[in-house]
């Protein structure tokens, strides 16, 4: 068995920016362990532009994005095995792997990043009735075949779910000559950026039906049609069904979290994120194994998956170097008034830099106007901001400083909220 | 060429056939309209081993299912497919209901079906904690087990091959006649010949049937749903867990599969439209609804499919087996609904004879009774698994990361014979794109390989055969 101090699994953005940020805090000896061809993850079929604004201060399409990393990777002499493709994460953080030129082996590392990423929810999650013809493809894997493939999968379209990536593709899908007629979104907002239903959507005419659904798919052989309805309490409006004609239908209906090799290991996981629960320093139920990224919740901006991913490379790092875990008392945090959930979960003060700032990063349950975010230490507020708008298709951050919790030192839990402003 | 049998449909009932009747003398052929064998009621029902206590004694039901049932632990064997005997309980929620416990129980003994009991509602509980507390009694069926539908008819398929069966695809029965003292099967590829004919056309079987005899035959396409939970709910029951059967047949189920999977269903609607096969928010709702009475806490929200099936329902819900009286060497292997995929293995051997004897056919001495499936992987010890690694690096790497599908086990899927020639061929062999993403990762990769080992260009391939493609052609050619 080859002893690595700290293996990465998954070469995509936060893999790629938790091993630099792992090398740059001086661990050596690591490897990661990515499945697809090549390094960058889901960033190769995202050719759009609009990554990196926050992290370069420029506007970068995906691959570009990655490039940045995977040449610091490379400069830094960070090794990596593509192709490769993790089995199994024992409790223990053996890893069982294999790939056409290593065979099956195990590698036994002191820490662990688990930077997977994530899935899109696929038809039968969303149990459309209907025929299964061929056309229904989640729009990620439509966007991987018309942009690293050059196939187009259908001419004429519907796409059921307004996240980012289903806006992306009813843009992408018109310019390669696919006619987009709708998209169709059950919740009563997008859960997709703004930014993506103007330019994707608005700039091309192509209409967003919020509150509908598909409630029947035609078709034997492929896809000859939809029937979308109007959605009033999560339940199809009788009478409300319109009939679109089209060969395809791309489904944009939520990511979830790869944590199959998470949950083999025996990490904890969240029932709301899908993910790993994590304390300040990204590191999950099992000591020495992080995560960051989508496989611990899923993300709008890569910039901040970078930012996170690092976060977990410089932990990492940290534990290594001192081969001993955080003492002390643990505050879990508490999601009231409108607060999905947050990560991390917990926060050890012993853990905090006391001069230094804890990220806490959470989506909201619904659209909300005129709120302030408030944190509380037991009842005492210790942060508070305005924010004109929240929606659950923008990921919220709050930069918290840690003295404002080690000033707290009696306190049990922290408990993040709306209030009205 | 002129055939000694044709066999008019590629599902488990007809590879059965196939099977066994490969075992003499004798030119066969199998005619399937599909791509692929079991594509039509074979490829979507319970998967269930029926211990044989619901049918009527006497009826060929009850007999071929617990012969059939009795022979599919040596058959899984011989023919390396996926069966486990898990056994099975009929729940009972009102002491009212009671005496149809016990009728079951005692039509059960009558079909000679072995290990029957009758538990109370807490040693039903004690051995399934997830059924729920209003359940009284349960008839418990140790015999009854579960089985890869799939595997099965693919087993049945490549063992007939290996023994010199020909399979003719994407080929639609048109028409029957009688010329020169032979069955003309008139074709959507021309006219075959054969001095018998075996039709095990599923819901078709009644209108091939009545195109050669005075004496009609009715069947209905009993359409059936189902839904399809994540391995993580896999282990959420460990019996097949029935209810009391109704006017339409066993009620909804709760099982495991043999893959790990929970199945749910089906619901029983007859329908009109012989394709019919698509899901409705009623069936799925049904089915999600009946299913709890059973069974607490369903973990819904971990569907990751959901499918229809059509049953070949003939109006005295009999199996249909045997010469037609005024068509002479035409065979029926109609009505074969539930407990149909359990009596496979009886209904091959009792119509291989028949068809054997009519022709005169003598058993043949090089008969290979064995096949090997496709290699998984995942079921080898470390050593080994590392050892066909090295052997075949194919095996090293993943395409399917769900369901942990190598380019191996998908290349083997594909140079078979008969071999996959679509994705669902593809997927119902080896299980890639079968997992909780559905094909959201590997399907292009498939295609890759499909394209690759059959020389067909990407934007020929498709789903399951016939017009469903799945690339509709190159970017901005339509710009």
């Amino acid at each position: 068995m080859q002893n690595y101090d700290l293996v990465i699994i998954g070469g995509g953005p936060a893999g790629l920016a938790a091993a630099v940020a792992a090398r740059n805090a001086g661990i050596e000896n690591l490897l990661i362990l990515e499945r697809d061809r090549e390094l960058g993850g889901i960033l190769n079929q995202c050719i759009h532009n609009g990554f990196g604004l926050h992290t370069f201060r420029e506007e970068l399409t995906g691959p570009e994005y990655a490039g940045r990393f995977i040449e610091q990777v490379q400069t830094l002499g960070i090794p990596y095995k593509l192709n490769t493709m993790v089995l199994d994460l024992a409790a223990d953080k053996t890893i069982t792997a294999m790939s056409r030129e290593d065979g099956l082996f195990r590698l036994q590392p002191k820490a662990v990043i688990l930077a997977m990423g994530c899935r899109e929810r696929p038809r039968g999650a969303l149990n459309i009735p209907g025929y299964r013809p061929a056309g229904i493809y989640t729009a990620g894997t439509a966007q991987r075949l018309v942009n690293m493939e050059g196939f187009l999968p259908g001419r004429k379209v519907v796409i059921l779910g307004s996240g980012d990536i289903g806006l992306i593709m009813a843009r992408r899908m018109t310019l390669e000559g696919a006619q987009v007629q709708v998209v169709a979104e059950l919740m009563p907002y997008s859960g997709g950026l703004k930014r993506n239903i103007v330019q994707c959507l608005d700039d091309f005419g192509i209409p967003l039906k919020l509150s509908h659904t598909v409630v029947d798919i035609q078709g034997r052989e492929r896809v000859e049609g939809i029937t979308l309805a109007r959605v009033e309490n999560g339940k199809p409006v009788p009478g409300t069904e319109e009939h679109y004609d089209c060969d395809t239908l791309l489904l944009s209906c939520g990511l979830i979290p790869e944590n199959e090799l998470s949950r083999a290991a025996g990490v904890a996981i969240s029932p709301v994120t899908n993910g790993p629960t994590v304390n300040e320093s990204l590191e999950t139920s099992i000591p020495g194994v992080f995560a960051a990224g989508n496989v611990l919740h899923v993300h709008d901006l890569v910039d901040y998956v970078s930012e996170e991913a690092a976060a977990a490379g410089r932990h990492a790092a940290a534990l290594i170097r001192t081969g001993q875990q955080v003492s002390g008392r643990t505050l879990p945090i508490r999601c009231r008034d409108g607060v999905r959930y947050t990560v991390p979960t917990s926060i050890r003060p012993e853990a905090l830099d006391p001069d230094g700032t804890v990220t806490l990063r959470f989506r909201v349950d619904g659209v909300y106007r005129d709120k302030r975010i408030v944190v509380l230490a037991g009842s005492q507020p210790i942060f508070s901001r305005k924010r004109p708008v929240l929606a659950p298709g923008e990921m919220e951050t709050v930069q918290l400083k840690s003295r404002l919790i080690l000033d707290c030192p009696d306190v049990g839990e922290l408990t993040v909220k709306l209030e009205d402003a | 060429m002129i055939y000694d049998t044709i066999i008019i449909g590629g599902g488990v009932s007809g590879t059965a056939v196939a099977r066994e009747l490969s075992r003499y003398t004798g030119k066969l052929c199998v005619v399937e309209r599909c791509e692929d064998v079991c594509c039509g009621t074979s490829k979507a029902n319970s998967a269930i081993v029926h211990a044989g206590f619901d049918a009527k004694p006497g009826s060929l039901m009850a007999k071929l299912n617990v012969a059939g049932s009795k022979t599919m632990a040596a058959l899984s064997r011989e023919l390396d497919f996926p069966y486990r005997q898990i056994g099975s309980l009929v729940l009972c929620w009102d002491e009212a209901q009671r005496p149809q416990l016990e009728h079951l129980y005692r039509q059960g003994l009558e079909n000679g079906v072995e290990g029957l009991e009758i538990l109370s509602g807490d040693q039903v509980r004690a051995m399934e904690p997830h059924v729920t507390q209003n359940c009284v009694a349960a008839l418990w069926a140790p015999s009854a087990g579960i089985v890869c539908p799939f595997g099965m008819t693919f087993a049945l398929a490549e063992n007939a091959a290996r023994n010199g069966a020909e399979f003719r695809f994407d080929t639609t029965v048109t028409g029957l006649a009688r010329a020169d003292g032979l069955w003309q099967v008139q074709t959507d590829r021309g006219i075959l010949q054969a001095r018998t004919v075996v039709n095990a056309a599923g819901v078709y079987a009644a209108r091939l049937h009545n195109l050669v005899s005075s004496h009609p035959l009715h069947i209905t396409p009993r359409k059936g749903e189902y839904c399809l939970l994540d391995k993580q709910a896999g282990s959420h029951v460990s019996h097949t867990i029935f209810q009391l059967p109704g006017k339409l047949g066993k009620g909804v189920l709760v099982t495991p599969t043999v893959h790990g999977n929970l199945l749910l269903g089906p619901t029983a609607t007859d329908i009109e439209d012989f394709e019919g096969v698509n899901t409705t928010a009623q069936g799925l709702e049904a089915v999600l609804r009946t299913a709890a009475l059973s069974v607490d806490n369903l973990p819904t929200r971990q569907i990751i499919t959901s499918f229809a099936g059509l049953r070949a329902h003939e109006d005295g819900h009999e199996f249909v087996l045997g010469e037609v009286s005024d068509a002479p060497g035409f065979f029926d292997c109609a009505g074969i609904e539930s407990p149909g995929l359990s009596s496979a293995p009886a209904i091959g051997i009792l119509l291989a004879e028949q068809v054997a004897a009519k022709l005169g056919l003598s058993r043949r001495a090089d008969f290979v009774p064995t096949r090997k499936g496709i290699v998984n992987p995942a079921a080898l010890s470390f050593k080994a698994r590392q050892a066909l690694v090295r052997d075949n690096p194919a095996y090293g790497q993943i395409i399917c990361r769900c369901e942990s599908v190598t380019e191996g086990e998908i290349l083997d899927a594909i140079r078979r014979t008969p071999g996959a020639r679509s994705l669902d061929g593809v997927k119902r062999r080896t299980r890639a794109g079968m997992g909780r993403c559905q094909g959201g990762f590997c399907a292009p990769r498939v295609l890759e390989l499909l394209s690759r080992e059959l020389g067909v260009p990407m934007d020929q391939l498709t789903k399951a055969g016939g017009g469903s493609r799945l690339i509709a052609g190159t970017n901005k050619d339509s710009v």
